[in-house]
């Protein structure tokens, strides 16, 4: 459904993204992983159009979408969330959402109604008419969400909706995120809550430095050295190789 | 939107009353007056209201609807009533070209305020230099009076026909308020990335709201050349119009659809006020918009409108 190719992208002098080429089948759960700073959110914004491609390609539905502003990578059906959430922060829960649903909604009435709708499939019922800046930050998150639900896209990029969240609403967050796929919607999420990858993704890229160093299932994929070593540094992951194999794991 | 009309045609209604239970041609001129500033305060507030784009020279379509207005009747000795459509049309063109190359360009913000305010003084400079538009001498339109002119004998005219545009600006803004196009500028003043990344055209919404904002403003200057019957550039292009546009809609309110309509009132009956106690000085009600511009900005930033809602709301708690 989407695809990319040697995705590279510099900020001056730093490559922040290098070479990535990446796949996402139809349907199910794909995650985005990486340490701090890996080039995640940048790969992100250069997918959907927010900042220019240096070199590179994107494809999504067989299509080359390289370069093609937001708003019309949106309207062919592939939206994104933002790691810092950006509510419209005056306007109420209901006229967040519709601002989504107007995407395929010329009518005011149309457009509320289904973003009544939207709100209640992500449980937001209760705060459909207080101001988005009121929200407590997990809603918040939900907010995000049920926003770019509200376009009914075929692919949903999700910018870490569970950081930022204690673990009980982690897991009130999960089966929500589980029940989106189960409509049907390809989800490609980038996330640092490692649990709930494992427990939601079908298939896991790692990014490091801009580069890919490893993909496959994700209880696998934890397990690669390169990957201990990206997140624990060179020496930590040494450590607690030898540490693992002494306790016998 | 229905149910918000039975209100606009009230409104629309006690003002049309006036003339009728008022027979003080002052008290007359003053309504007329003070809905003139409403409307350049709704046109302000179509943009910077629900667009969040703060214009610093609303001048410039002001001055394009007088000056094509006079041009169209001195030059090409159009009717009054033809020039208007012309004026109007005027005011959403020159949006149009103004906001294409600055929304292009993403000018937010101060640049946005400091790149109106340099086109307004543009047109100043222009006006300034042509004989075309009479250079610094400014524009006069003949005497002609009588209704078919828009030149109208009796007071009672001009508020009748300043209330029409404030009308069409009134629905304007409640048709923001419950329509798609307005859903999507409200959103890209909240947050414009993330109304892009839900599929608005940030560029083409806001360009849109330029030249709405902009034919309301050619409307109001129109409707000044008809009723002062003079022109120059200061007075078309320069900064007291931009400047009395945008404190009528903080004052009343920014966003809020009535917000400029009490805006101008209250403003209207201030600087009456003022006039009364220490007499007429262009130089004080200049400064004394300023100290009231600050006042707002800091302590009542929701305007007069919001002051009200408030009030309404607690009220209704207290019940």
């Amino acid at each position: 459904m989407l695809r990319i190719e040697r995705l590279t992208k510099d900020f001056g002098g730093l490559r922040a993204v290098d070479g990535v080429s990446l796949e996402v089948p139809k349907g199910g759960i794909t995650a985005l992983i990486g340490p701090n700073g890996a080039g995640k959110t940048t790969c992100f914004a250069l997918i959907s159009g927010f900042i220019p491609v240096d070199s590179g390609r994107v494809e999504f539905d067989a299509r080359d979408i390289t370069g093609m502003p937001p708003h019309r990578v949106c309207r062919l059906g592939m939206v994104r969330t933002f790691q810092i959430v950006q509510p419209f922060a005056s306007q109420t829960v209901l006229e967040n959402v519709a601002v989504g649903s107007h995407l395929h909604r010329a009518r005011r009435s149309d457009a509320l109604a289904h973003a009544r709708d939207v709100a209640h499939r992500v449980g937001l019922d209760a705060d459909i008419d207080r101001r988005a800046a009121s929200l407590p930050i997990a809603r918040r998150k939900r907010l995000e969400l049920a926003r770019a639900l509200a376009v009914e896209p075929k692919l949903l990029l999700l910018d870490e909706v569970l950081a930022g969240l204690n673990p009980t609403e982690i897991d009130e967050m999960v089966p929500v995120i589980q029940g989106i796929r189960e409509s049907g919607v390809t989800i490609l999420m980038i996330e640092h809550v490692m649990q709930a990858v494992v427990r939601l993704a079908g298939y896991v890229w790692v990014l490091n430095h801009g580069a890919l160093i490893a993909r496959g299932r994700p209880d696998e994929v934890v397990l690669e050295p390169a990957v201990v070593e990206a997140y624990l540094g060179k020496r930590a992951a040494s450590t607690y190789r030898t540490q693992a194999a002494g306790a016998g794991i | 939107m229905r149910r918000e009309l039975p209100a606009l045609l009230a409104f629309g209604a006690a003002m049309a009353a006036i003339p009728l239970i008022v027979s003080s041609e002052y008290l007359m001129t003053l309504a007329t007056l003070a809905l003139y500033s409403a409307l350049l305060g709704i046109s302000w507030n179509i943009l910077g209201g629900f667009g969040g784009q703060y214009s610093f020279g609303h001048a410039v379509f002001f001055g394009t609807g007088a000056y094509v207005n006079a041009v169209a009747q001195v030059r090409f000795g159009l009717s009054a009533w033809a020039a208007l459509p012309l004026a109007v049309c005027g005011g959403a063109l020159v949006g149009v070209l103004i906001g294409a190359p600055v929304f292009r360009y993403g000018l937010r913000g101060s640049y946005f305020a400091l790149v109106t305010l340099a086109f307004a003084e543009v047109f100043r400079v222009l006006a300034n230099t042509f004989d075309f538009t009479g250079a610094g001498v400014g524009m006069m339109i003949q005497l002609k009076p009588g209704a078919g002119q828009f030149q109208f004998t009796d007071p009672s005219g001009f508020l009748w026909a300043v209330l029409v545009m404030v009308m069409v600006g009134l629905l304007a803004s409640l048709w923001l308020r419950h329509s798609r196009f307005g859903a999507q500028l409200v959103a890209v003043r909240e947050n414009e990335d993330a109304a892009r990344a839900l599929g608005v055209d940030a560029f083409r919404v806001k360009l849109g709201a330029i030249a709405l904002s902009g034919a309301l403003m050619a409307a109001g200057g129109f409707f000044y050349m008809q009723k002062f019957n003079y022109i120059d550039p200061p007075l078309g292009f320069g900064a007291s119009v931009s400047v009395e546009a945008l404190l009528v809609a903080i004052v009343g309110g920014i966003g809020s659809v009535y917000g400029p309509v009490v805006g101008a009132f209250a403003l209207e009956a201030l600087g009456q006020l003022t006039t009364a106690l220490i007499g007429k000085d262009p130089a004080l009600s200049v400064a004394l918009y300023g100290v009231i511009l600050i006042l707002m900005v800091a302590f009542m930033p929701s305007g007069l409108a919001g002051l009200g809602e408030k009030l309404l709301r607690r009220g209704e708690r207290g019940r």
